[in-house]
Order: C-alpha cells, then structure tokens, then sequence
C-alpha cells in the first residue's frame, strides 16, 4: 500500500518537480529563441511538439557527446514556458539524480561549438552546435541560446594574399609590355640608321658611275623633261 | 569693335595658311599624326571623360535638385564648355604645337600660360594617378569570395570583432584602416605604407608602357580604355534595374526641386563641373587636336565630343543612382528588420505577426500600451529618405558607399571586378591627357637635349611623378591628395583658362582667328562662337573664378578625418589645417597662377638688359616644324 502510494507519488510528483526545476529565468537553465520563418521563409515548418521532441533529443545527444559517461535521456531535458515567439526555457537534470541540475557552464560546454561559418570540418567533439543547428536546418542566428555566444571562427590566413598574387601578374605583364616596346623602339632606330646609310652608300655608287664611264656627267641633269610621257598626252 | 593689343612679329613666328597647305601636303614626318579619326575622338572622349562623371556629378545632381540641375548643367554646357573645348581644339589644330608652343608662337610674352598649364597638368597628374593606384589595390582585392570588405575581421584574441569596424561598419574598415591605413592628422605622417607603394609603382609602370611612345601607344590604348566604361556602365545599368529598390534611387536622382534654380551655388557649381569635366587648360586637348590634318573639322569635334560628355555624365549619374537605390532599400530593410526582431524579441510574438506593412501600427499599439519597454529598445528610425541622401561624392562614393551595395549583390567579386576596371579605364585615359600636356611642353621648352627620344623624356616624368607621389602613399597620404584636389586643381585651371580665352580673342585677334577658322574648316564660326568667345565664356570663367578665390580665402581651411578616438566616431572629425600647409597651398595654387605674369616680366627683364630683339624666333619648338628667322640684333 505504501509501496503504492509512494510510487503514485513519484509519479505524479515527478514530473511536477521536473516542472519546478525549470522556470524562466532559472539559475540553471537557457533560454532559447527560434526563428524558423526569418532562416527558411516560404520553406518554414511549423513549430510542434514533435520539434520539441526532437530539440529534447539534439540536446541529449549533445550532453551524452561531451559527457561520455553518463547516457542522457530525452527525459533529461526539460522544458518550459513556450512561446508563441517559438522561445521556451530549458534545463537538464542528471540521469542519476533526477533532482541535481546540471550546472549552466557543463550546459554551455556541451553546446559551444565552431560556429556555422567555416564549412564543415570532421573534427573532434567541440561540434555539437553545428549538429544542433543542422537538426533543425537553423543557424547560429536563428537557432538563438541566449547567453552562449558562438565562438567566432579562426581567420582562414592564405601564405600569400590573394591581391599579391594578381598583382604580380599585372605587373609582369606590364614589364614585359615595356621591355617589348623599348626593345622594338631601338630595333626600328637601327634599321633606320642603317637605311639611311645604305642610301649614302647609293648615292656615293652612283657618282662614282658616272666618272666611271668616260662621259663627264658634271652637269646638272636637267628633270624639266623627266615626267613628259606621262603629261603630254594631246 | 575689338580693340587688340598690339603683337609685333605674329606672322613670323607661326605658319601662314600656304605653309599649312605645304606641310598638309608633304606630310613633314616628324610630327606624329593620328592613325584615324576614331582615334582622336577616343582619346578625346577619354581625357574629357574621367571619374569626375561618375562620382561628382550624380552628388551635385542629387543635391541640387535633381533633374532641375539638368537645366544650369545644360545651359553652362552650351555657353561655356563647347565654346571653350573648340577654341582649343581649333587654336591646337592652326598652330600645330603643344601648349607652350601655341602661347609662345601667340606672342613670348604669353609662354606663362604654356608653363602654368605644364605644372597643373604634372600636380594633377600626380594625384590622379594615385587614385588609380587606390582603384588597383581594390581591383586586386576582388579576386576573393566572400569580398574582404564584406565582414569586420576577428581581433588578435579571437574573442570578438575589430572594435573599430564594428563601430563603423566594414567597408569603411576596410577604405580607412587596410586600404589606407590613415593617421588621425595631416601632420602625423605615419610612415609609407609597402602595399600602396606597389599599387602606385603598378600604376605608374602601366602608365608609362601606355603612354611610351606618345599618340602611338595611346592611340591603341584608348580603343580599350574609352569605350569599356561605357560597357560595364550598361551591364551595371542593366544588373541595378533588376534589384529592388534601383528605381526609387533613380526617382529620387531627377525629381526636380525648381527652387534650387535660385540659389547662386547651384550655377555656380554647374559651371564648375562643367568647367572641370572637359579637361580645359590642362593643354593636353591642344597637344592632340595639334596631330590633326588642318582640315579637320574641329567645330563639329567639339560639339560632338560636349554632347557625348553631358550623356556620360547622365548615364552614368542614372546607373550609380540606381546602385545607390538599391542600396538605400537594403539599409531600409535591415534596419526595418531588425526593429521588428527587436519587437517581437521583447513581447514574445509570433514570427510574422510584424510585417512591414503594419509595423508603424503595431509599433503604436505596442507603445500605447508598453510604453517604458518600448524606450528600453532604442528602436532606429529607418527613413528611405535619408538613406538615399546619404549620397556621398568622390572617393567615399566608389570606396565606401558603392563598394558595400556590391556586397549586397550576388556574385560580388565579379561586379566588384568590373566596377573597378571601368573606374581604371575611366582615369587612365584622363591621365593620358595628363601626361601629354606634361610631356610636350617640357619637349617644347627644350629642358632636355633634344637628341633625347621621347620614350626617356616620359620615363623620366613618370619616375619623378612616382617619387613625389610617395607622399600620397603615407599613412597621411588621403588629406595629402584632398589638399592637391582642391587647390592644385581648382584656381589655377580657372586662372589659365581665362588668359586663354583672353590671349586668342584679344592678343592672336578674333579676327585672324576666324579668317584661319574658315580656312581650315570652310566656313566662318557664325554668331554664337563669337559672342561666346568674346564676352559670355570668358564672364563666365571670371564670375566662377572670383567664386572660389572668395570663398577659399575667407572660409577657414579645414579638412576631415578619421580619428577612431573622437567622440563623433564614425562621423569625421573636422580639422583645421596646421600653419605650414598654407606655404604648400601657395606651392600648388598660387605657383602655377603667378607663373603667367611672371614668365612675362622675366622674358621683359631679360630683354631689356640684353637688348635682344625678342619677337624674333627665340623659342624653336621641337612640336611645331617652322621656318623660323634667326635672331636680328637690334
């Protein structure tokens, strides 16, 4: 009979403790604020009790994750005061002692994660944020625990900046452009330097020529009459 | 009639229309000529056509009333930036020289005006030069994704933001602190930042392979450099139409406030802009109309080349305002959004209840009934209004505002990328301009040997330019190029362009003017060149002058900065300039002025002492091949 009544007791007692333990503004709990139409718009899904279920779940997995020890339960998770915002209250108690609450830091450490910025990375357990996010197609910014800041993601620093690899080329391209050109300029005087001396040359044969002949050729050639074919065609 | 000042010798020292015909003819083939006329147009449109388009115009636009401004901007066009662009056009093609030759050959007494124009055209050079370096260092950033001006980088702990772009916001971080790296003063000079160095050694070095050869490289350039900006304008106008937003931008760009038409700053500003957007002065439009044939229709060149800039200058202030618009109504959104999380954070309501439509309601219901909650939230008034108003100018236009809305768009990298190669074909061509009215007159007053080709000469300006320019790359180097901007190219431009005007209507004679006009053209310039010519351009060039040295001298110098420890943080802090920057002021504004009357009293003390004939030919120009007679002893 006892037996009994203190087992009605648990029963119906326990959850109502559960309830007790977790209120808004609970020295042990998170309060977390969902935003699903601001992440998926005409694709959002509606915010139900199986969702709850499954956020239980994720939350479960992320304390069995860290705390490798212990297997938490969905029955662990507790949640409270939901809103129509979809923001509500959470705490975890131990799966031993369903009366201890597991101190906010332990929380906080099982949730912290790389945040959604980098692409994912299998890496070690610190990447339970990231599941949680994935879960319920959130991120950081929709998937709010108010009071854990996702860790800000290490800068991805390339061995040389991206703008000195093109100026480089630019740059090559334009030293070739001047050594192209300058090299062409001075081409282009020696051939003319040395067309004009071909010419001299010429002009020296033909003076000799005329020498050469016999027939005094000093007189000045007269070109009155050099175009004559061409003009007089009356 | 007009009186003219007496001009001994004026026969001798320039070609007669028969020797024009002879050399027309015989093709003296020392002088460089143009490949075709398209080259010429383009070269043209390119120097008169340079980021002033695209980041000065749309500002005074939006601020002047809007489509309003079209009418002092139109009027000024017509009265003052045609008649201006063909008296150089056709004093350049008559005369066959560069500036100082044209001046000299005018009378040697006017030689000042050819050496003012040279030192305006190298400090501009200078400066504008380094803006193009600015516009590479941002070109070379773009080939990444996410952009960098995208996001605040992480501090040195990785716990949180950099303080200064988070108070600011990332664009601005990244113009002022990466880009720039600016001190907080002009005094304060910081030291030369490596990564500008190498941007403005590129930019130089591009420069001079553009420029190598004079016309014979620039002319193939410019098939490149004057007509992308046209194309990526049209692919920008294109993208903008399709974002939200883009027509408010445009709306709100020509909805006409008639009462601007009062107000004496808003003529006065038109008459600026127009001044200043056709490159007059710089010489660099003489040196290339001087490569023409003689024949050429010079008239019909200018009118061309005025109409094709004022259509730049609208379609360009149509495309950025659309960008502008676009967004405006992002930054709207944003803040609207933010406002309504902040709302429903606060009072638990259900996604969607607020929306944009009946959030001015439910605001009001919410403080009817909550009012001290409401308080606490510190709500920001988003006003579409004053985000498109937030129009800034100049390079806070390009790098700041304009660079965020690329981030905005999808696939940024690639319009960041194109916005950038038409911002650098759009100066490169205008220096073009720059380093001909440089190069020619330095030929023309034989500094260097003449055997010298021309490939050394540009080398040698550009490396000197390069050098000098190293202020600009200093941590001060932005207030450094604000100074040069609004002295270097301001006074003296206005100051050469009216001795211009003064020197071929009333010193060469409007008369031999036209009589050479019809010779070249075939038909004498009708009433509205000469009325223009006469009084209207040249008034208007005064009034706008006396302006600016009015209000220069009396306002109190100041310039702004960016000092992350003032209080107004991110707004500028409004410094006054230190005393010994009024002895560069005069270096840059008061040099090239005085240089005009000055060359003239030196050439007439030196005459008197040696008691020289000095309208004889003195001056043998290397870009204009003349028969010139010996010096006479008096």
């Amino acid at each position: 009979m006892l037996v009994r009544i203190l087992v009605l007791l648990y029963l119906v007692g326990a959850p109502a403790l559960a309830q007790t333990l977790c209120q808004p503004n609970a020295s042990n709990g998170y309060r977390v604020r969902i935003s699903i139409k601001t992440a998926l718009g005409n694709q959002a899904y509606e915010w139900n009790e199986n969702e709850m279920f499954l956020f239980q779940a994720t939350m479960a997995f992320a304390m069995r994750r860290y705390y490798k020890t212990e297997t938490y339960n969905v029955d662990n998770i507790i949640v409270c005061n939901q809103t129509r915002r979809v923001s509500f209250w959470f705490v975890v108690i131990s799966p031993e002692n369903p009366t201890m609450l597991i101190p906010k830091a332990d929380v906080e450490k099982a949730v912290s994660a790389l945040t959604t910025r980098l692409p994912c990375r299998p890496m070690s357990n610190s990447m339970s944020r990231h599941r949680i996010n994935n879960a319920f197609l959130l991120t950081d910014r929709t998937l709010e625990f108010l009071g854990i800041h996702p860790t800000l993601a290490e800068p991805v620093n390339p061995d040389t900046p991206p703008w000195l690899i093109v100026f480089g080329v630019v740059i090559g391209a334009v030293f070739a452009g001047i050594i192209a050109l300058l090299v062409s300029s001075l081409l282009q005087k020696r051939r003319k330097e040395k067309g004009m001396m071909e010419d001299g040359q010429d002009e020296e044969d033909r003076q000799m020529k005329g020498v050469e002949n016999g027939i005094n050729l000093d007189g000045i050639y007269n070109r009155g009459f050099t175009d004559d074919d061409r003009f007089t065609k009356l | 009639l007009v009186k003219i000042l007496p001009n001994l010798g004026l026969g001798d020292r320039i070609p007669s229309h028969q020797e024009l015909e002879r050399m027309e003819k015989e093709e003296a083939g020392d002088r460089p000529k143009w490949d075709n006329k398209t080259q010429y147009m383009l070269t043209c449109v390119g120097f008169c056509v340079g980021l002033g388009n695209v980041w000065r115009f749309p500002y005074l636009c939006q601020s002047h009333g809007g489509g309003a401004f079209m009418i002092p901007f139109l009027i000024l066009l017509v009265l003052e930036g045609i008649p201006l662009l063909h008296l150089e056009f056709a004093i350049g093609q008559r005369l066959r020289s560069g500036s100082v030759g044209v001046w000299t050959a005018i009378n040697p007494y006017l030689t000042g005006v050819g050496i003012a124009s040279l030192l305006v055209s190298f400090l501009v050079g200078m400066y504008y030069n380094t803006i193009i370096a600015w516009v590479m260092w941002y070109f070379f950033n773009s080939f990444q994704n996410p952009l960098p001006w995208s996001q605040c980088p992480v501090n040195a702990n990785l716990t949180d933001l950099v303080s200064e772009c988070t108070r600011s916001s990332p664009v601005d971080y990244f113009w002022y602190r990466d880009t720039l790296n600016t001190s907080t003063s002009i005094g304060d000079s910081g030291g030369l930042q490596w990564w500008m160095v190498l941007c403005l050694l590129c930019a130089w070095l591009l420069l001079y392979v553009c420029c190598l050869r004079g016309i014979a490289t620039t002319g193939k350039a410019v098939y490149v450099t004057s007509t992308l900006p046209y194309v990526v304008l049209t692919i920008f106008l294109i993208r903008g139409l399709t974002l939200k937003g883009s027509l408010d931008g445009i709306k709100f760009l020509f909805t006409p406030d008639l009462n601007e038409l009062m107000n004496p700053s808003t003529w006065l500003d038109a008459g600026a802009q127009v001044f200043y957007s056709f490159s007059l002065a710089f010489g660099g439009l003489i040196s290339f109309s001087s490569y023409n044939s003689v024949h050429n229709n010079c008239e019909q060149d200018a009118v061309i080349i005025s109409i094709i800039n004022g259509f730049t200058s609208v379609y360009s202030a149509t495309v950025i305002y659309s960008i502008i618009g676009f967004r405006a109504t992002e930054r709207f959104d944003d803040c609207l959004e933010g406002n309504i999380l902040a709302l429903l954070n606060a009072f638990n309501l259900a996604e969607g209840s607020i929306k944009e439509g009946n959030y001015a309601e439910s605001l009001q219901n919410l403080n009817g009934t909550f009012p001290e909650t409401i308080q606490s939230l510190d709500l920001k008034t988003c006003d579409l209004q004053t985000f498109l108003s937030q129009g800034v100018e100049g390079t806070g236009l390009a790098f700041i505002v304009f660079t965020e809305a690329i981030t905005k768009m999808p696939v940024s990298p690639l319009w960041s990328i194109l916005f950038f190669i038409m911002l650098f074909c759009l100066g490169l061509s205008t220096m073009f301009g720059s380093i001909e009215g440089t190069v020619v007159p330095l030929q023309d007053l034989n500094i260097f040997p003449k055997r010298w080709p021309k490939e050394a000469i540009t080398g040698i300006v550009c490396l000197v330019s390069f050098v000098i320019a190293l202020i600009f790359a200093q941590s001060s180097g932005n207030y450094w190029l604000a100074l040069f901007d609004s002295f270097a190219g301001s006074i003296p431009l206005l100051v050469i362009a009216f001795c211009e005007m003064i020197a071929v209507v009333y010193i060469y004679g409007i008369d031999r003017f036209n009589k050479d006009i019809e010779f070249m053209i075939g038909h004498k310039p009708n009433l509205f060149w000469q009325v223009t010519w006469r009084f209207v351009s040249p008034l208007i060039v005064l009034v706008i002058f006396v302006f600016y040295f009015v209000t220069k001298v009396s306002s109190n110098v100041t310039y702004i900065a960016w000092n992350p420890s003032s209080e107004d943080f991110p707004t500028l802090e409004v410094l006054e300039y230190p005393a010994w920057i009024y002895v560069i002021i005069f270096i840059l504004a008061g040099v090239p002025s005085l240089v005009v009357p000055g060359t003239a009293i030196f050439k007439l003390i030196r005459r008197c002492c040696s008691n020289k004939n000095v309208y004889g030919a003195e001056v043998d120009t290397v870009s204009a091949k003349v028969q010139m007679f010996t010096t006479k002893m008096s």
